[in-house]
């Protein structure tokens, strides 16, 4: 890969409490997306996936706030910048996706007005060329009848459709990189397809790096190019999409993918990970995920693996240094 | 399982609409019409003991309707519903309806809304015991309790806890514990594990299959997710702004879907296999159920559709062994395989 146009560097998100030292619900996080690469972020609740999209973004929820590391965006870094500065970046090089459209869009606002502002704030366009390119942006987006849709409210939209006009909001200023966060949670299946369809040719034909976060693997074994596992706020595992589907190294992401009932053919029982992912005060030491780790052994308990080359993926796992040849 | 016995419950022609309107004055002064949902329209079915069915569709089906229906928190406004030859709206009406209602109880999706969290588990799962008057004796209840949390792989210590003091899954095998106490033959589950991580769901239908196997349990599973359902059920109805478009054995149905719909449901599935198998990509979004279209609900997104399937609309009918369609285009054969 050239040089990367997001790279996440051993982030640290901490939240500071009122007794006790401050609780760490990112642990050395990084990542790095290239232009035109969609990267999935999986896991399940309270891995940090939607931390780490927060905190490239520079939208954590106070008190929570980055305590090491580095984000930076085409090599420029941005995680330490004043906020004026750094909502500016955000609206005109990054675009944002929420699960909810309808929380991500004024309704008392038409689409239109929401987009021409949003256009109009970034790039130098007169109401009459904002508004035309608001109309573009809602027909490549897949909206029918754009011109009469543009004065209509998010109210009159389907739930689809408003995601649709919340990508184009998202893509208005013709971002670098867009962070969606769990953007086809909120859809039905049939809608989930055309909306994960669009996000790919989109990032193709813009040319823009994809951050998607989600819980659902089928989503990412659709969509990405590259996939980061998450666990108790680090990443187990990444690599590309169908080497970590099909070969996976770490025993959690192979104990995710036999949790899913299989579309093709049976089986009697689903393989279950026992126990839960642990709480942010309470993270076990070494690895966290041995005390559901069927695979656990001595050094498991006592040493934290980091990320280490296994095979076709990074997989944050001692039995990778165990059995190199598996 | 095929054996002569009758169902457990026979659903036929069962109907629910919500009137939606606004209110009276606005309605007079702004000349507006009544507007009623007809949220389940004309469904017919039945569950055979010891079997689950599952009811799949996106949002706005009717799916979570039947289910509440069928446990009586609805009353339906046309068809019948008959539990072990029962008529059910009828019999939960009369002086009898504790008898029935302990027999059927229902597994909600939200874990963390279905719970009071000011009652500790113990009086929880024992609520139905004692509304029942089925254990009227405190140390026999614990007891009981006891032995339902065990059932559901929690401890029995766990009683004396709150509900915020277990995950998500735990919470819901608590709900499944309440929903056993009073020892019912058939179980309504609307979106179990829909609320849940994929390693939880998975811990839950391991228990739900166990229970069934254990206890000889009847269920109606509610669930959008197909993969799920193909792991639970038996049978499967597919539904479509409030009508079974299809009803199948679980192997007919995702060997061979009949229905349009059923066969863009099974497309629009993300495939975890990367096998590149040829899809049809999905077509339109569910239409507004206030204004149905007319004859065929789905024509509109229907990739075979024609004049009869926009003005007639089709009824379900066998086709293939144990196998209930709703469309012109297979009946007339203009589907290809």
């Amino acid at each position: 890969m050239t040089s990367p146009l997001l790279e996440v560097r051993d982030l640290v998100v901490e939240f500071p409490r009122r007794r006790g030292g401050p609780l760490r619900a990112l642990d050395g996080v990084s990542l790095e997306i290239g232009a035109g690469e969609i990267l999935g972020v999986v896991g399940e609740s309270g891995a940090g996936k939607s931390l780490t999209g927060a905190a490239v973004i520079g939208l954590l929820e106070p008190p929570g706030r980055i305590a090491a590391g580095e984000v930076r965006l085409a090599g420029e870094r941005i995680d330490a910048l004043p906020p004026a500065v750094l909502r500016r970046i955000r609206g005109r090089r990054i675009g944002a996706i929420f699960q909810d459209p309808l929380t991500s869009l004024n309704p008392l606002y038409t689409v239109g007005r929401q987009l021409v502002e949003t256009i109009r704030a970034h790039l130098p366009l007169d109401a009459a060329q904002a508004r035309d390119r608001a109309i573009a942006l809602l027909r490549e987006t897949g909206i029918p009848a754009p011109e009469a849709r543009i004065d209509h409210y998010p109210h009159q939209f389907s739930g689809g459709m408003r995601q649709r006009v919340v990508i184009a909001l998202a893509l208005a200023a013709e971002p670098q990189l867009i962070i969606a966060d769990e953007p086809t949670t909120a859809l039905d299946v049939s809608v989930q397809a055309q909306v994960i369809g669009l996000l790919q040719r989109l990032s193709r034909q813009h040319g823009a790096a994809v951050l998607l976060i989600t819980h659902d693997m089928g989503v990412i074994a659709e969509a990405c190019d590259r996939v980061a596992v998450m666990y108790a706020g680090r990443v187990v595992e990444v690599g590309p999409v169908a080497a970590v589907i099909h070969a996976p190294s770490h025993p959690y992401t192979a104990g995710l993918m036999g949790a899913i009932p299989p579309m093709d053919g049976e089986r009697e029982r689903l393989q279950q990970i026992d126990g839960q992912m642990p709480r942010l005060d309470a993270i076990p030491s070494g690895c966290a995920f041995h005390p559901r780790c069927p695979r656990a052994f001595g050094r498991c308990r006592q040493e934290r693996p980091e990320l280490m080359e296994a095979g076709a993926t990074q997989a944050s796992c001692w039995l990778v240094q165990e059995a190199p040849s598996a | 399982m095929s054996a002569p016995m009758p169902a457990l419950v026979e659903v036929r022609e069962l109907a629910k609409r919500f009137d939606v309107s606004t209110p009276w004055l606005e309605r007079v002064l702004g000349g507006r019409p009544r507007q009623i949902v007809h949220a389940v329209d004309g469904v017919s079915f039945d569950i055979a003991r010891g079997e689950t069915l599952a009811l799949v569709g996106e949002s706005g089906c009717g799916k979570s309707t039947v289910a509440r229906l069928l446990v009586g928190l609805h009353a339906p406004s046309a068809g019948t519903i008959r539990f072990d030859g029962q008529d059910l709206v009828a019999e939960l009406a009369s002086p009898r309806a504790a008898a029935l209602r302990r027999r059927l109880q229902m597994i909600f999706q939200d874990p963390y809304a279905s719970l009071n969290p000011r009652w500790r588990v113990h009086d929880i799962v024992a609520e139905p015991l004692l509304e029942q008057g089925l254990e009227p004796d405190a140390q026999a209840r614990r007891e009981r309790v006891g032995g339902l949390l065990r059932a559901v792989r929690l401890d029995a210590a766990d009683a004396d806890k709150y509900p915020h003091q277990f995950s998500g899954g735990q919470r819901q095998r608590i709900s499944i514990a309440r929903a056993l106490a009073s020892a019912p033959e058939f179980l309504v589950c609307d979106e179990p594990t829909s609320a849940l991580d994929v390693s939880v769901q998975a811990q839950v239908l391991n228990l739900m299959r166990d229970l069934q196997r254990e206890r000889g349990l009847s269920y109606l599973f509610i669930s959008h997710n197909l993969a799920v359902v193909r792991h639970v059920s038996d049978r499967v109805g597919v539904m479509y702004l409030g009508r079974l478009v299809e009803l199948a054995p679980k192997r007919a149905l995702f060997a061979q879907p009949r229905h349009p719909y059923t066969r863009m449901l099974l497309d629009a599935i993300p495939d975890l296999h990367l096998s590149g198998r040829a899809r049809t990509p999905v077509q339109g979004e569910v239409p507004n159920p206030l204004a149905p279209p007319s004859g065929c609900g789905f024509h509109p997104r229907c990739p075979l559709a024609n004049a009869r399937c926009r003005a007639e609309r089709p009824l379900l009918r066998e086709d293939g062994e144990g196998v209930r369609v709703a469309c012109h285009a297979v009946e007339e054969g203009r589907h290809t395989p």
